[in-house]
C-alpha cells in the first residue's frame, strides 16, 4: 500500500513505496512471460491516457500496461498550443472527470502540470512527463532494471551522461537513486548541466573518462539534435568525441559497465549501434520493465486505497 | 470597505500626527474644512465631525508611482476606477499608472486620455508615457507634448528597453524635459524564457531560470547611461543584490538616480514557488533569501527612495494556467503597508518614519507632485494608520478587479484603516 494518492515526481517520495513499486513490478513481470498475459486486476477501472505532447514509447508502455491488467482506457491527446488557455487546461480535466473515470495519466509539456490537474479533480493523477521537471515512472523502471542486473540499489555507483538541463529523465532519476541508498554523478557538457545542481547531493563531473571509470552503469540521455550548432553544442561530432558511448571507449575500462537509454535513441551521436546492440547494454530490457514498472503503479494506485488517502 | 463623501468639517483627534516633511510625531489632531488642510482653531473645530484616531497615526497618504489599472484595452482586469479603490483600500491617494496598456500610452492623447478619464475617480492618477512608440524599443514618443499632457515619467514597463543606443538617445532627449526614465531592466538575452529565478528551486522545479545578472547587468548600463547623458534613471522594482549594489554605487555620485523596491520581492524568496504558485509569478522574479535579505539591508542604508507595487492584475484564467504559461505580475495596493511594515520595521528594525517618508514624500518628489501636505489650504491626502495590528489578508480584502495576490492567507501587521482623498473619506475597518 502506497502512502500517496498520487504518483507526481520522486522527490521526497518514500523508498518503502519505490521498493514496494519495483517489488510488485517483479511479480508482474513473470505475468509478461505467460502465454496469456492479462490480469483481472483492474478490472471495471477507467483510466484516462492524457497526452499533451507526443510520446509513442510511454504511451505505448501505459496502454500495454493497463490492457494487461484489463482496465478500461481511453487515450485523449491535444496539442499544447489549443491549451494555451488556464481555464481550458481546467476544462478539459473537469470535463473529463465529470465521465466518472478513476486514473488520469499525463504528459504535459508544463513542469508542475500534474500537480495542478490534482487541484482541478478527484481522480488518481500518474506523471508521465512533466516538461524538464520529473518523469518518475521512467525513474522507476530504470532502478528496477537496474535491481534486476545488480541485485541491489543501494551503494550503486550510477552516472547520467548526456542533456540534463532539458531532462525530466535526470531529475526523477536523481531523487529516486538516491532515495534508494545510490550515488549519482552527472557527467555533459557543463552548458547542458543545470545551475546550483549540486544542490540536489549529485557530483557533477564533465570528463567521461573519469566518470565511466566510476560508474556501475551509465544511464545515456538522448541529446536531440536539433541543438547541435547553437549556442549550446558545436557539432555533433565534437560531441560524440567528448561524450560519445564508443566501442572504443568502453574497451578502455576494464570493468563491466552496464549502458542504459530511456530512448529513443541517436546512433551515433550520443551512444554507438555496436554498444547500444552489445552485451552490456540492458536497454530493451529497460522497455519490458517498463510495462512491468506501469503495471504495479496502476495497480498499488488504482487498485488498492492509499494510506492517508490524499496525495 | 466603506467610501463616503467627506463631511464639511472633519476633526481627526486623538491620534499622532507624523509629518515626514519635518520628520516629527507629535500628538494631535487634524482639521480638514471642504476637503482641505485647515489650521485648528476652536472657534471652527466645535461643530466638526470628529473622527476619534487614539492609538493611531495620521500622515500624508501613500504614494505609488508603479501601477497597472489596464485602462484602456484590459478593463476586464482592472478600470482606472476599481484600482482606485484597489489604493484607498492600502492607503494610497495617488499614483501613477504604467502605459503597457492596449493601445500603449504612447501619444499625447492618449496621456490626455488618462488625465481626463481620472479626474472622476477617487485617487489622483498621473499616466506614466511609453518610452519608445508601441512599446517597441526602437523609436522614441513624444516626450515634450506627452509632457504637456500630463505624463510625469517615462517607462515601456513590462518590456525592457533592450537597445542600449535607444536607452542612450531616450535618456538624451528626456534630460530636456527633467522627467524621469524608468526602464524595466531584464536584459531579453539573458532572461531567454526564464519564468522563475535562476537557482536551486528552478533546477528542482525544472522551470526555466532566469538569471540575477539579467537585471543587474542592465542596471548597471542603464546607471552608467545615466552618467553618460546626464538624464534622471529612475530603477524600477530592484530584485537582486548586485542591481541594489550598482545602485548604491551610483548614487555616491550621481544624486538624479532614484531607484523602488516591491513589497514583493522583500517579502517573499523562491522557495515559495514549491508549489507552483503562479501567483508568485511576477517580473522580476522573486529571488534567493540572499537577495530578499540583500534588498531589506538596501532598504535600511538608503539605496532605494521608494516602495512601490508594481500593482499588476490579472484575470483568473491567465492565472490557473500552468507555470511556464501563467501570466507576469501580481496586485499589491491592499496588501502593501501590512507587508513592508511587517518585513521592514517589525521584522528588521527598519524607523517607521523611514518608512512612511518611502510611501509619501519620497515617491513624491521623484515625480515632481507636492509633497508638503499639511500645509493649510491643500487638499486633504490623509491616511490614518494602525502600525501594530496583525490580520489575516483575505480575498475580501482584495478591491481590485482581479485577485491574483500571494498575500491571501498571509498574516500582515498594520494597517491603513482610513484613507480621506478627493473629498471622499474610506473607512477599512
Amino acid at each position: 500500500m502506497l502512502t500517496h494518492k498520487h504518483l507526481l515526481g520522486l522527490e521526497n517520495y518514500p523508498s518503502k513505496d519505490i521498493q514496494a513499486i519495483i517489488d510488485t513490478a517483479f511479480q508482474f513481470r513473470e505475468v509478461l512471460d505467460r502465454p496469456i498475459k492479462k490480469v483481472p486486476s483492474l478490472q471495471g477501472v477507467t483510466i484516462v491516457n492524457l497526452f499533451f505532447e507526443n510520446s509513442t514509447r510511454t504511451r505505448i508502455s501505459f496502454e500495454l500496461a493497463q490492457k494487461r491488467l484489463s482496465a478500461d482506457t481511453v487515450n485523449f491527446s491535444a496539442s499544447s498550443s489549443s491549451l494555451k488557455k488556464g481555464e481550458s487546461f481546467k476544462d478539459t480535466a473537469q470535463n473529463i472527470e465529470a465521465m466518472k473515470i478513476d486514473a488520469v495519466v499525463m504528459r504535459h509539456p508544463a513542469p508542475g502540470a500534474p500537480l495542478h490537474l490534482t487541484q482541478f479533480i478527484d481522480a488518481v493523477v500518474i506523471n508521465a512527463g512533466d516538461g524538464t521537471h520529473e518523469h518518475p515512472t521512467q525513474a522507476i523502471l530504470d532502478m528496477m532494471s537496474l535491481q534486476e542486473k545488480f541485485g541491489k540499489l543501494a551503494g550503486l555507483k550510477i552516472a547520467i551522461v548526456g542533456d540534463i538541463l532539458h531532462s525530466r529523465v535526470a531529475l526523477s532519476n536523481i531523487h529516486g537513486l538516491q532515495s534508494m541508498g545510490a550515488e549519482v554523478t552527472l557527467c555533459g557538457p557543463t552548458n547542458l548541466i543545470p545551475s546550483f545542481v549540486e544542490d540536489l547531493g549529485v557530483t557533477v563531473n564533465s570528463n567521461l573518462d573519469e566518470v565511466m571509470e566510476w560508474a556501475d552503469a551509465l544511464n545515456v540521455l538522448r541529446i536531440q539534435r536539433e541543438r547541435m550548432g547553437s549556442a549550446l553544442l558545436p557539432s555533433v561530432r565534437e560531441y560524440r568525441s567528448l561524450f560519445g558511448i564508443t566501442e572504443e571507449r568502453l574497451a578502455n575500462h576494464k570493468k563491466e559497465i552496464v549502458i542504459m537509454h530511456p530512448g529513443p535513441m541517436n546512433r551515433g551521436v550520443e551512444i554507438d549501434s555496436q554498444v547500444a546492440d552489445g552485451g552490456q547494454a540492458i536497454i530493451l530490457d529497460q522497455v519490458l520493465n517498463g510495462v512491468a514498472s506501469r503495471m504495479a503503479i496502476l495497480y498499488l494506485l488504482c487498485g488498492e486505497k492509499p494510506e492517508d488517502g490524499n496525495a | 470597505m466603506n467610501i463616503k463623501t467627506l463631511p464639511q468639517k472633519v476633526l481627526l483627534e486623538g491620534g499622532k500626527i507624523y509629518n515626514p516633511v519635518s520628520n516629527k510625531l507629535e500628538k494631535g489632531n487634524l482639521f480638514i474644512v471642504n476637503g482641505k488642510i485647515a489650521s485648528e482653531d476652536k472657534s471652527q473645530t466645535f461643530d466638526a465631525q470628529a473622527i476619534d484616531c487614539k492609538g493611531k497615526i495620521v500622515t500624508h497618504g501613500f504614494c505609488d508611482i508603479h501601477v497597472h489599472f489596464r485602462e484602456p484595452g484590459r478593463e476586464d482586469k482592472e478600470t482606472l476606477e476599481t484600482g482606485a479603490l484597489a489604493a484607498l483600500a492600502g492607503g494610497f491617494t495617488r499614483v501613477c499608472v504604467m502605459p503597457n496598456t492596449n493601445p500603449p500610452l504612447d501619444t499625447p492623447e492618449s496621456i490626455r486620455f488618462i488625465i481626463e478619464k481620472g479626474e472622476s475617480v477617487p485617487v489622483h492618477i498621473h499616466p506614466i508615457g511609453a518610452i519608445t512608440r508601441q512599446q517597441a524599443g526602437k523609436d522614441i514618443t513624444e516626450m515634450g507634448l506627452m509632457k504637456n499632457e500630463g505624463a510625469v515619467a517615462f517607462s515601456d514597463d513590462g518590456l525592457p528597453v533592450q537597445d542600449g543606443s535607444v536607452m542612450r538617445r531616450a535618456l538624451e532627449y528626456g534630460s530636456m524635459f527633467d522627467i524621469p526614465i524608468i526602464n524595466h531592466a531584464e536584459d531579453k538575452c539573458m532572461r531567454e524564457d526564464g519564468v522563475m529565478n535562476e537557482g536551486p528551486m528552478s533546477t528542482r522545479l525544472g522551470l526555466s531560470g532566469n538569471p540575477t545578472i539579467a537585471e543587474s547587468s542592465m542596471v548597471h548600463r542603464d546607471l552608467a547611461l545615466g552618467e553618460m547623458t546626464g538624464g534622471r534613471v529612475h530603477v524600477p522594482h530592484v530584485s537582486t543584490a548586485q542591481a541594489a549594489d550598482h545602485i548604491k554605487e551610483m548614487k555616491k555620485t550621481n544624486n538624479k538616480v532614484t531607484a523602488e523596491v516591491a513589497p514583493h520581492h522583500i517579502y517573499f524568496n523562491e522557495a515559495a514557488i514549491e508549489h507552483f504558485d503562479t501567483n508568485l509569478k511576477v517580473a522580476p522574479p522573486i529571488r534567493s533569501e540572499f537577495d530578499r535579505k540583500a534588498l531589506i539591508e538596501a532598504v535600511k542604508k538608503g539605496v532605494f527612495d521608494c516602495i512601490a507595487t508594481d500593482h499588476a492584475p490579472h484575470t483568473i484564467e491567465e492565472k490557473e494556467a500552468s507555470f511556464d504559461l501563467a501570466a507576469f505580475g501580481m496586485i499589491g495596493l491592499e496588501s502593501c503597508f501590512g507587508a513592508v511594515n511587517k518585513v521592514l520595521v517589525k521584522e528588521n528594525g527598519l524607523a517607521l518614519s523611514t518608512l512612511i517618508q518611502m510611501l509619501t514624500i519620497n515617491p513624491r518628489r521623484i515625480m515632481g507632485f507636492e509633497s508638503d501636505l499639511f500645509q493649510t489650504g491643500i487638499q486633504a491626502e490623509i491616511v490614518v494608520l494602525d502600525p501594530d495590528e496583525e490580520w489575516l489578508f483575505s480575498k475580501t480584502n482584495i478591491h481590485s478587479r482581479s485577485k491574483n495576490s500571494p498575500f491571501i492567507n498571509e498574516t500582515l501587521i498594520g494597517r491603513p484603516v482610513i484613507t480621506i482623498s478627493k473629498n471622499k473619506i474610506i473607512n477599512n475597518e
